[in-house]
């Protein structure tokens, strides 16, 4: 009786105090806010712009209006665009971190991700300088013969995917460089030994092997570059836009809260479905955080 | 032609690396550069000056909202870190009900876009009738940030001796000096770097900043946003240059410093 109530303060007591400020701020913060914009996804506005809420489903219909599909085509096709370019750089860049003495990792490491502590505004505006018309990108180009006349580079959808990359790459090389770095040498001997060259090798042992780090990647690449309406703005001078600007307009221009929160639950669809296909593939929530 | 296999792998190795860090650091080079820029344009290199250092200085609202910047930061980072230390201590030791729906809750901040955090909370700010100002900023900031103290650490708790633990308690030592005195110094490492990344993901945060807060309280990254409109001036990149050195002398020696105790 005494040993029980002793067992039942010693542990909820320290517990109840540990855990509750946590739960608050994540009930609170996280949790309610999300359903509030699921209900208000489905009002409607008033005359002043305000959330008038009666049941509707008009803004779900509105998802499929003609107009804005032309955003999602560009939206999507810049973020399918970052995540395939930043595959491309990741993982050879992991790979290379691998095999590489300790010393000269921690320095990559350190050099990939030193640019991240300085504002990624500020870096993606003097991008101007490097490929404007007259930036340095078009005068080299010209030097070497490449082109005649400078052309246009900034304010193009490459450019929103370049400032895309240059503002996501790192959330693709971590999980990729954990993958390979755990990658068990072995497997790699034996294939070597059966006598499959390095690309047979490579792409019936090492790639599937290390899916699962590309998959994390591109998750932690694919959804954010919906988001990023910053970049689009930066990089893209309001000609190309994202479904983040989309939202961002109902909030801060239209006023129309209910649209740009149904919009937002579009995302979070978007978000649980990818999230959904990665752990029933065997990835771990883990890894997604491996920041 | 094994050795000259290996040699093109090197050279390849080497060249890839190269232009994948020229990649990441043209943009830092041309911000340095240019803030010594005669011109105020930021188009050609026109001459070296170092009199944008001294007009940032007369910015105030450069300044300004680099302060505030500091401020939201160092706020939301401790509350961030007392409260998500807290959580992952408990989190690792014990089991109870609803430990499953935490954890999730946890990943929502780190797996949706930004903009939905943004929005979600801009939108309960209005229903409660929170004024939107330097207060909301804060709580939009922890919100973000918390998470990724209780991953740090977690991780660090994860490799952690239990017995340790239990021996104090055996020698006399009571729950709260186990806890400041064995648990805390051994996690500490993970809550510095827990800490580090709260404060930076606070520092550069747009996005979640830009819906949470109102006119009374601006950002160093939204005021630059704000100049944007106009062009950027030299004396933005002095003070963005300035504060890229404080940061990769603090990274660098950092990152010495844990290089040589793993060499120990």
């Amino acid at each position: 009786m005494l040993f029980d109530k002793t067992k039942f303060t010693s542990k909820t007591v320290p517990l109840f105090v540990m855990v509750s400020p946590a739960t608050a701020w994540l009930v609170l913060l996280i949790a309610i806010p999300l359903l509030y914009i699921f209900v208000i996804s489905f009002c409607s506005t008033t005359e002043s712009h305000n959330i008038a809420f009666s049941f509707t489903l008009k803004n779900y219909i509105k998802l499929f209006d003609r107009t804005i599909l032309s955003i999602y085509w560009n939206s999507l096709s810049v973020s399918v665009l970052t995540a395939v370019f930043c595959v491309l750089i990741a993982y050879p860049f992991a790979y290379i971190m691998v095999k590489t003495s300790p010393l000269k990792r921690t320095l990559m490491m350190v050099g990939l991700m030193l640019p991240f502590w300085t504002n990624s505004l500020i870096r993606l505006y003097s991008w101007r300088t490097l490929l404007g018309r007259n930036g340095y990108v078009n005068d080299f180009l010209i030097y070497i013969g490449v082109i005649n006349e400078p052309i246009e580079m900034m304010f193009t959808r490459s450019a929103v995917v370049l400032g895309m990359v240059y503002t996501l790459l790192p959330f693709m090389v971590l999980p990729i460089f954990a993958v390979i770095d755990k990658l068990d040498k072995t497997l790699i001997e034996a294939s070597k030994d059966l006598g499959a060259n390095f690309i047979k090798t490579f792409c019936y042992v090492i790639l599937p092997l290390t899916a699962p780090g590309i998959f994390a990647g591109v998750i932690m690449v694919f959804i954010p570059s919906l988001g990023l309406f910053f970049v689009s703005d930066l990089m893209g001078g309001g000609n190309n836009q994202i479904i983040g600007n989309l939202i961002s307009r109902q909030f801060k221009e239209a006023f129309n809260w209910p649209f740009g929160a149904t919009l937002s639950i579009m995302l979070i669809a978007i978000t649980i479905f990818l999230v959904r296909v990665y752990t029933k593939k065997g990835g771990k929530l883990d890894e997604l955080g491996a920041v | 032609m094994e050795r000259q296999n290996n040699l093109s792998v090197k050279i390849f190795s080497r060249v890839f690396s190269f232009f994948v860090f020229l990649f990441l650091y043209a943009p830092i080079v041309v911000v340095i550069l240019f803030s010594f820029n005669v011109s105020k344009r930021n188009i050609v290199f026109e001459g070296f000056t170092l009199k944008w250092y001294g007009e940032m200085l007369n910015n105030s609202a450069l300044l300004n909202s680099f302060y505030n910047s500091l401020i939201v930061a160092a706020v939301s980072t401790t509350i961030a870190v007392i409260v998500g230390t807290l959580a992952a201590i408990a989190m690792h030791r014990y089991k109870f009900k609803g430990k499953g729906i935490i954890d999730a809750l946890m990943y929502v901040p780190i797996v949706i876009p930004e903009i939905v955090l943004g929005i979600s909370l801009l939108s309960s700010f209005a229903l409660a009738n929170v004024p939107l100002g330097n207060i909301t900023l804060i709580i939009a900031h922890t919100t973000f940030s918390m998470p990724f103290v209780v991953f740090t650490v977690k991780a660090r708790l994860s490799g952690f001796d239990r017995s340790l633990e239990e021996a104090a308690m055996d020698l006399g030592a009571n729950r709260i000096k186990v806890l400041l005195g064995i648990t805390i110094p051994i996690i500490t490492p993970g809550i510095i770097s827990g800490a580090a990344l709260a404060f930076t993901l606070s520092i550069d945060d747009f996005v979640v900043s830009f819906f949470t807060t109102g006119a009374s309280s601006v950002t160093f990254p939204l005021k630059i946003m704000e100049f944007v409109r106009s062009g950027i001036r030299p004396d933005v990149y002095a003070l963005s240059s300035i504060i890229m050195l404080a940061t990769f002398i603090v990274v660098i020696a950092s990152q010495v410093a844990a290089y040589r105790k793993s060499k120990e």
